[in-house]
């Protein structure tokens, strides 16, 4: 790792501001993905600020029925917490699909959204990476892509969000709240719908979120239970701990009808509310849908029939 | 040429004999009486910034003044001389860097000693004693749950926080009923091993060995 200073943040618009103040810093909480990464070299903050005595790890339920998640909220109390497990269900499969148990024991729900792709070229500091490198090319187009998008990437990239609470989050219309720096010393305020929240690459693959320089994430809001049957279905090359090729997150109601986005395709949790119009239809009219305008390569192209597949698999479920 | 029992005994007694020099490397860093230079040799920098951090570790205060860069695996192994908790990858992927803190398991490589302040930790040798074994340390070696025994105190470690994660009622990926208690089968114990790598293989005979603790089976 590259020499660094080191704060611990006093409250979420002082780290904001202390963040701003210093574009090569980071906030830091479970410091799974980051630390993994300073190691490497693929981050090389000057400056961390450790926002984990924040006391922003409470889950609390907000007026509209609905549940406010604190930044700091440790992805296995998330997945464990009683009303996501009864009212999310969905939320509490996707994370518990995610990682190991050690990781879940650090791993933030803020952290989580911000994690950076597996993309194995970003990885390796000796490929060229637009991620990584802004300019330097993309090594995985043409190269080995078997874990990368099929959907929403570019000529510049075609790395795939690693996220499993991610997609359970985008089915379920959560909302992120920030705290931006201002001269005022209570900061601003502002929500964003987790469908803004992260950006398609595009010609700036580096650029991942609409965060702001300095933006920290505050809180994750659930709106008030969708109701129906949650489904989180992921297709790895093993049992456990693996990230997904393909994974499912759906809420199937009564009638048929119902919400789906998928993980593992795509640079952002993939969801297309007007595929969703097709759901009493089957697997096949909602993928024809929700997969439209694919790029798949040579390697990777098996993942849209596997998402239908999940998809059909899901729904089977569901119907008992 | 060893007959098979002869290498079943010398890696029996090699196991012990592992836990006792870890802990004599503990008494004999308090009677150094040193501020411990922590940090790996790789982090070595004149320049490097430090900060001070205090935490309990196997019951003991602890006092550090660390390099910022130093993970909380190489606080325990290089500044104290804790050499049980073992290094693999040190990217969070095998398990064998595995410790409890503050009652949970997590993994030691990835994370700051100095992000620690206060806390408590607790590493394969304040579970038990080479007299007086934990449970889990006397079920592995009665279930011959290793063979070269590096992840061993990492798979220990988060075998008995798994037990503690299961009589919480935390939910597993393989738990059928979200709302229910988990089961205390095979397949709920690998799936919540399996940030423990074990590239010997003991896999099947550490499974026997965390379900005897369980009070599964005698």
């Amino acid at each position: 790792m590259k020499p660094f200073t080191y704060e611990r943040a006093a409250s979420p618009a002082e780290a904001a501001r202390a963040a701003a103040d210093r574009p090569d810093a980071r906030f830091i909480a479970g410091g799974t993905n980051l630390l993994d990464l300073m190691k490497l070299q693929i981050e090389t903050p000057d400056h961390l600020i450790d926002v984990n005595g924040l006391g922003l790890d409470r889950i609390e339920e907000t007026p509209d029925g609905g549940l406010r998640i604190g930044a700091l909220v440790r992805n296995t109390d998330l997945a464990a917490d009683a009303r996501v497990r009864r009212d999310h269900a969905v939320l509490s499969r996707a994370l518990l699909a995610g990682a190991s148990g050690q990781l879940r024991n650090r791993a933030t729900t803020a952290g989580n959204l911000l994690q950076r792709t597996r993309c194995p070229y970003f990885y390796d500091t000796n490929m060229a990476c637009n991620k990584r490198r802004p300019g330097s090319g993309c090594s995985a187009l043409g190269g080995y892509s078997r874990q990368l998008a099929v959907v929403g990437g570019s000529e510049a990239c075609i790395a795939t969000h690693p996220s499993d609470m991610a997609v359970a989050m985008r089915v379920l219309d959560a909302t992120v709240e920030t705290v931006k720096p201002t001269v005022k010393p209570e900061g601003a305020r502002r929500t964003i719908p987790i469908a803004d929240f992260h950006r398609l690459p595009g010609d700036t693959p580096e650029i991942e979120t609409v965060l702001e320089p300095g933006e920290l994430i505050t809180a994750v809001t659930l709106p008030k239970p969708a109701g129906g049957t949650h489904h989180y279905l992921k297709v790895r090359d093993r049992a456990s701990y693996a990230f997904a090729l393909v994974s499912v997150a759906a809420i199937v109601q009564p009638d048929g009808s119902g919400r789906v986005a998928l993980g593992g395709v795509a640079p952002k949790p993939w969801r297309r509310e007007d595929a969703e119009a097709e759901m009493s239809r089957g697997a096949k009219p909602v993928m024809a849908k929700l997969l439209a305008g694919a790029k798949p390569t040579e390697e990777n192209k098996f993942k849209l029939p596997l998402a239908e597949r999940a998809l059909a698999a899901v729904l089977a479920e569901a119907k008992g | 040429m060893a007959t098979p029992r002869e290498i079943d005994v010398k890696r029996r007694t090699l196991m012990a004999a592992t836990v006792a020099t870890a802990a004599v490397g503990a008494v004999a860093s308090r009677a150094g009486a040193q501020v411990p230079a922590a940090g790996p040799p790789a982090s070595s920098n004149a320049a490097a910034p430090t900060t001070k951090v205090s935490f309990i570790v196997n019951g003991k205060a602890r006092d550090l003044a660390l390099d910022t860069r130093t993970t909380l695996l190489d606080a325990l192994r290089e500044g104290l001389h804790l050499g049980g908790t073992k290094k693999g990858c040190d990217h969070g992927q095998c398990g064998a860097c595995t410790v409890i803190l503050d009652g949970r398991r997590i993994n030691s490589c990835l994370t700051l000693a100095v992000m620690h302040e206060g806390s408590k930790i607790t590493t394969i040798e304040g579970l038990g004693t080479p007299d007086k074994l934990h449970p889990m340390q006397a079920a592995f070696v009665k279930h011959d749950g290793y063979q070269c025994g590096y992840c061993t105190p990492g798979q220990i470690c988060s075998a008995v926080a798994v037990l503690a994660e299961i009589e919480a009622g935390i939910p597993s990926h393989v738990t059928a009923d979200l709302n229910g208690k988990p089961p205390l089968d095979d397949a709920e114990l690998r799936e919540r091993m399996s940030g423990n790598i074990c590239r010997c293989g003991a896999y099947s005979n550490i499974v026997e060995a965390i379900g005897e603790v369980a009070g599964r089976k005698a």
